[in-house]
């Protein structure tokens, strides 16, 4: 308890530290936000919970260290990722996905959650439960006589994030088959009578999603560590976003994202490391409490 | 009850009896396959019967362990000096306080978790479908993590139990029996309340909500009740964990989220959801599923294990009952009349 209060009044003390905190936890925040938006599409438009979106993650990130223990430069493992996790996405909606689209939603949870635990321990055979990270090989810079570390390899990785997330959504906007999901998630029952071919339409989302995941995995294996069982941290945390921001909410979705990874870099700072992942749940559950008053106001459930 | 029905329930029983005798080797598997049935059914209570699929009930199990454990050291040690010195310290525990503590722990767990699924039921029974799934699982991960940093019970390292006092395949055997007789009453519990106006009500509200309680049923206390003996009985499996382990922690053996949290689920949707006997058939399918794997394919275990999960899951989700039910719908009492086709000329 006092350790707590120490490390509070350490915030107070020296405001720079807040800085650093909220610094940090933005640049987790944008990637949390790539695969939460994954998350979001793939629930928006096809109504699937995807449980394995953080073993997505993972293999995307698995890529690109597999490129880069074969002599290829780095930066080049973020399109390798979202090509072969793009293709791995279609397998595995072609196998398991377009089956459950049309069941209830318990259905597509455990039928994924199966899905996580398989993809978990395939990278755990295929590459060791060691952690392992890319070096970029780029300096660090400082600020504020070294209170705040800047490494420029973070640098790259927010901007890359920035840049697909910002290709992602003129995508959605002006092509013809960003226009065919949009007009799918509104109702697909329309979409097909107006000619669209939804199968395509969701097989195209879902593999859509999965690449995404591939890239955020690529640029978090050049600023972190990934390990094949981090996966179900990172679908907890596209979870409690998505939850709060709500559905075909972008805009909500990245400042969801962005707070969340502050708000966990404050409550590691506070209660210390240990609870890092008891924060994040945590949080979800607030979320969820704070939805359901939202929701019993006008009498109605979270459903 | 008929004739028919007597004679199969005897020879379960009287081989639930012969068995660990009979089978000397596998006493630890039959006990916990045990286990498997009594958090199958239990778990059946509130997803197959009332339509709540809870992926927390794993929290009780883990709380069941930890509340047991805490009981009986208490009763007799300061659990704050017992803790930290990590089985290192010399704590002898006499018969009387070994099976005393352990009788009151076990049933002070299934207590405990009774109030708890009250409490948590509470908050999150708002929550529909997925969102309870979700929300279940957060509280289970969450209290695992929790008490994983709470060092006055151990914190990650968790807890070391006495040993059985006594001989070594004595007290398998006696573990064995212990969640046999749980088992057998949570089965002729759950029996007994499937056939009850209570049932018809938690079936009313799986069915619709919204019209089960325009009928006048107060659906969330039907819910708190249902979800509480059910952790009732979870609790009691966990106490019992506890003390079969001997040592315990909080991530891997006590709230074992990804495994026995996720095997329940499984188990019933093999068997049949819904039904009063997909749960134990299912149990004993996918125990012997994993023993099989486990021992055969080391290392491809868990990807078997989750394909077993998403084939179940998209192929085959009424589960053995299910198909069962049907293709000899007689045997379910079902009168089938055969389709009179009559040609209107």
């Amino acid at each position: 308890m006092d350790q707590v209060l120490g490390n509070i009044d350490l915030l107070f003390q020296f405001p720079i530290v807040n800085l650093k905190i909220i610094l940090d936890g933005i640049m987790i925040g944008a990637l949390f936000a790539l695969a939460a938006y994954g998350l979001a599409l793939v629930w928006g438009v096809m109504n699937v919970k995807n449980l394995a979106q953080g073993d997505f993650v993972i293999a995307g990130g698995y890529v690109s260290w597999w490129l880069v223990q074969h002599g290829f430069p780095p930066l080049l493992g973020v399109p390798v990722a979202f090509v072969v996790m793009w293709g791995i996405g279609w397998v595995v909606y072609k196998l398991v996905i377009t089956r459950v689209i049309e069941r209830d939603l318990f259905t597509s949870l455990l039928a994924t959650f199966g899905l996580a635990i398989m993809m978990a321990q395939i990278m755990n055979l295929m590459f060791g439960s060691d952690t392992q990270s890319v070096d970029l090989g780029y300096p660090t810079l400082h600020f504020f006589d070294g209170f705040i570390d800047l490494p420029i390899a973070k640098l790259i990785g927010v901007g890359m994030a920035m840049s697909l997330a910002g290709g992602v959504i003129i995508f959605m906007k002006s092509s013809r088959m960003g226009q065919a999901i949009r007009a799918t998630a509104q109702d697909a029952r329309a979409a097909r009578v107006l000619g669209i071919d939804t199968e395509k339409v969701y097989a195209f989302t879902f593999s859509l999603n999965s690449a995404i995941c591939g890239a955020a995995g690529a640029i978090i294996v050049m600023v972190w560590v990934i390990q094949p069982f981090y996966g179900i941290s990172y679908s907890i945390r596209a979870f409690v976003i998505v939850t709060a921001a709500g559905l075909g909410n972008l805009p909500g979705v990245i400042a969801a994202g962005l707070g969340i990874g502050a708000l966990e870099q404050y409550g590691s700072h506070i209660f210390g490391i240990g609870y890092q992942q008891a924060v994040a749940v945590m949080l979800l559950l607030l979320v969820l409490l704070y939805r359901l008053i939202q929701q019993r106001r006008n009498r109605q459930v979270l459903k | 009850m008929s004739k028919k029905k007597i004679t199969l329930y005897a020879s379960i029983l009287a081989f639930s009896i012969i068995a660990p005798f009979a089978f000397p080797d596998f006493g630890t598997q039959l006990a916990t396959l045990w286990l498997m049935i009594i958090v199958a059914i239990t778990w059946d209570m509130t997803g197959g019967q009332m339509g709540y699929n809870s992926l927390g009930n794993i929290f009780f199990y883990g709380t069941g362990m930890y509340v047991a454990a805490l009981i009986t050291i208490g009763l007799t040690y300061d659990i704050g000096d017992y803790t930290s010195a990590a089985g290192g310290g010399i704590y002898e525990f006499t018969d009387l306080e070994y099976f005393g503590g352990m009788a009151l722990g076990i049933l002070g767990a299934g207590v405990f978790c009774s109030l708890s699924a009250i409490v948590i039921g509470s908050l999150t029974f708002g929550l529909r479908g997925p969102y309870f799934a979700i929300g279940t699982l957060g509280v289970a991960i969450a209290a695992g993590e929790l008490v994983a940093n709470w060092d006055w019970v151990g914190g990650g390292q968790g807890i070391a139990l006495p040993v059985y006092p006594g001989d070594l395949d004595t007290g398998k055997t006696f573990f064995y029996f212990l969640f046999a007789a749980v088992g057998i009453a949570s089965f002729l519990f759950a029996r007994w309340l499937y056939g009850t106006r209570f049932g018809a009500a938690i079936n009313a509200i799986r069915d619709d909500e919204e019209k089960a309680d325009a009928m006048g049923i107060h659906t969330l206390r039907y819910k708190l009740y249902t979800w509480s003996m059910a952790a009732f009985f979870v609790g009691m499996a966990g106490g019992i964990s506890a003390f079969q382990l001997i040592h315990f922690e909080p991530l891997e053996s006590a709230y074992q989220t990804i495994n026995l949290g996720i095997f329940m689920v499984v188990c019933v949707l093999l068997g049949g959801k819904g039904t009063l006997w997909g749960p134990v058939v299912g149990a004993i399918l996918f125990h012997l599923f994993k023993e099989i794997t486990w021992n055969y394919l080391l290392g491809w275990q868990w990807v078997a294990l989750g394909a077993l999960i998403v084939v179940t899951v998209v192929y085959f989700q009424d589960g053995v009952m299910g198909w069962l039910e049907h293709k000899r719908p007689e045997w379910f009492g079902r009168k089938v009349e055969k389709k009179v086709v009559s040609v209107s000329q």
